[in-house]
């Protein structure tokens, strides 16, 4: 057989047109998700000045439109400095595990019937699996910078970090027990029969997850790893250039992540009140800004938690009330079996 | 399962797991063990076991080695690896191990493959593995599931133990 | 199987792919320069002294080891929840146990005060 029968046997081409399609559908939901990160600290700064009676960035573009992408070009020429005494090797794959996380855990997110990049049957887990990974970035930066900043921070970090995934990994219980399936597909379908989605009886569930979910982002009232006042910049002090950037997307794309499985879990996911023609993920971007805004909300409203009191809340309030929410569930789906 | 897949799998696994073990620096180390631990996962999502996959990354790549990682900071072992403290007993380890390996090559021709259940891998494929490995648990094997607990209470005790002197 | 696990290396690959054009774009035309104080760790202005990587409290290793503890606790939890249906009655009282014991150990590390952070608590106030 010659190459040009190889190629053009049949189910060649087939495999070949599906592998473009995979690749299409993933380079669109980067490229989607990486103009939604540049543009989300836009926004956050616009709003944010707004709520401080400012009116954010209106220098570059009109009213600062164009703001985001002239950071980001500027990061591009930035010096990119490795402090003496640092774990190189460790210093620069620390940023890469960060974004990593929470890139892929993206990925099994439906963002509208049908448009899921890998629907496997373990969704919710897969998601819990990689933000777990995040305590690594965290950690390891902290530790290769050979800096007392970093390496406070990220200890501060790491512990928030992980005390607060146990919450949010039974926060999540619940949804899974109304819906009897871990694939995300399977549990907006299952909240077609709760109007608005599992929010309302899984009340307490979507309380925890959202605390949890604050805490997870190291947003404020919980944004104690990087504590300016007191830490400089947390665990990424030491990062400049294209690193730092990679921290500070990690973060916006964790914040999207937070919200977009929020949103899938508790409030319907792609679904809405009425359907919306041709445009079928437009209630679950219009539902995106929502929780993106309410980050912002949040950050200009709240003032910042201390240590103690951090971990107080996570482990003596938010994991009981989330073993609660479980058996409360538990013991209704068991009675009406 | 694909061979090339499973045969680039298994390969890699080893290989890191050599690599992680002659590292000096004990941080290198770990996080070649968590790209182990991936690949692991991905075989046994390869075979359809993806709950254990899911379970081999929350657990082994997304807690213990953080508990690893924790413990190393503490101890700063950095500057500790050179001295004989912790390497000196490598002749112990390598005769233990290889007596191990050696057992596990006498045994694999003797091993007898278990009757067949009504789990056949159509079956748990049909149902998800999550939901096969939950009814099963939690129908047949109730007492060992329950002293699993007991082990777990044992092990908050031990360590507050561990710990208890700096607490107070 | 393999069939759904094909779309998620390509994104892997992409992801990866992304992050080290990005890297390397800004390695080709980022600025470098070399002086005396580059190198040098950031505190506040002051020359850093002694090593960096300071001993810390033993609280956060044991807030490692039960994290390992109730991380897996919480997939027997998932586990169960998943197969609600197929368990039923037998099965919410096992985990009624389950999580009575989990419980009792974060009861136990609470009245120990292994989860409170602040330092300056008297004997009184605990």
């Amino acid at each position: 057989m010659n190459f040009f029968e190889v190629v053009f046997q049949p189910g060649i081409m087939d495999i070949i047109v599906k592998m473009l399609i995979i690749l299409v559908k993933a380079v669109v939901v980067v490229g989607v998700l990486m103009l939604h990160v540049t543009y989300a600290t836009y926004f956050e700064r616009k709003s944010i000045g707004h709520m401080q009676v400012r009116l954010g960035p209106m220098q570059v573009g009109p009213h600062g439109l164009l703001q985001p992408i002239a950071d980001f070009i500027k990061l591009f020429f930035k010096e990119d400095i490795i402090p003496a005494g640092a774990d190189k090797p460790i210093f620069f794959i620390a940023p890469v595990i960060s974004i990593f996380a929470g890139m892929t855990a993206i990925s099994v997110i439906p963002f509208f019937n049908g448009f899921v990049i890998a629907d496997i049957n373990i969704g919710l887990l897969f998601i819990l699996a990689m933000s777990s990974l995040n305590a690594y970035g965290v950690m390891l930066a902290g530790w290769a910078s050979n800096s007392k900043y970093s390496f406070l921070g990220s200890l501060r970090s790491s512990a928030q970090v992980i005390s607060y995934e146990i919450a949010m990994g039974l926060s999540l219980v619940g949804v899974m027990m109304m819906s009897g399936s871990l694939n995300l597909s399977d549990i907006v379908r299952a909240q077609e029969r709760f109007p608005g989605g599992f929010y309302w009886p899984q009340a307490l569930g979507f309380f925890v997850f959202m605390v949890a979910a604050f805490a997870e982002t190291n947003r404020t009232p919980f944004d104690l790893p990087e504590a300016e006042s007191e830490l400089v910049a947390g665990y990424f002090t030491e990062y400049s250039g294209m690193r730092f950037a990679l921290f500070y997307v990690a973060e916006y794309v964790g914040m999207i992540l937070m919200s977009l499985v929020a949103i899938t879990c508790f409030l319907g996911g792609w679904d809405g009140p009425f359907a919306i023609p041709y445009v079928p993920f437009a209630w679950l971007f219009l539902k995106l800004y929502f929780f993106i805004f309410l980050f912002y909300w949040i950050r200009a409203t709240v003032p910042r938690y201390r240590y103690d009191q951090l971990m107080a809340l996570g482990w003596k309030l938010l994991i009981p009330l989330a073993l609660l929410n479980i058996l409360g569930t538990g013991l209704v789906k068991v009675l009406l079996r | 399962m694909n061979p090339y897949l499973f045969g680039y799998l298994a390969a890699a696994i080893v290989g890191l797991s050599a690599v992680a073990l002659t590292r000096k620096n004990p941080v290198h180390a770990v996080l070649l063990m968590i790209v182990m631990f991936f690949h692991l996962a991905v075989l046994y999502l390869g075979l359809g076991a993806e709950f254990l996959a899911a379970v081999q990354i929350i657990v082994y790549a997304g807690a213990i080695m953080v508990l690893f990682l924790f413990v190393i900071m503490m101890l700063n072992i950095k500057e500790e690896i050179e001295g004989e403290r912790f390497t000196g007993g490598w002749p112990l380890g390598i005769s233990l191990a290889s007596g191990l390996f050696l057992l596990l090559i006498i045994m694999t021709g003797n091993v007898l493959p278990g009757q067949q259940g009504i789990y056949t891998a159509q079956v748990i494929a049909s149902q998800t593995d999550t939901k096969a490995l939950g009814s099963v648990l939690y129908t047949q094997y109730i007492f060992p599931f329950e002293l699993a607990s007991l082990v777990l209470l044992v092990a908050v005790v031990g360590a507050i133990v561990l710990a208890k002197k700096k607490l107070r | 199987m393999t069939q759904r696990l094909w779309p998620l290396a390509v994104y892997f690959f992409l992801v990866i792919a992304m992050v080290a054009g990005m890297i390397g774009l800004s390695y080709v035309i980022g600025q470098r320069h070399r002086e005396r104080e580059t190198g040098q760790p950031y505190e506040s202005g002051i020359v850093p002294t002694g090593t960096a990587r300071l001993r810390f409290d033993v609280k956060f290793y044991l807030i490692a080891m039960f994290f390992v503890i109730f991380d897996l606790e919480s997939l027997f939890i998932i586990s169960w929840a998943i197969a609600l249906r197929q368990s039923g009655w037998a099965g919410y009282i096992e985990i009624l146990i389950f999580i009575s014991v989990l419980v009792a150990a974060l009861v136990y590390l609470w009245r120990l005060g292994a989860l409170d952070w602040a330092a300056g608590k008297t004997e009184k106030e605990r």
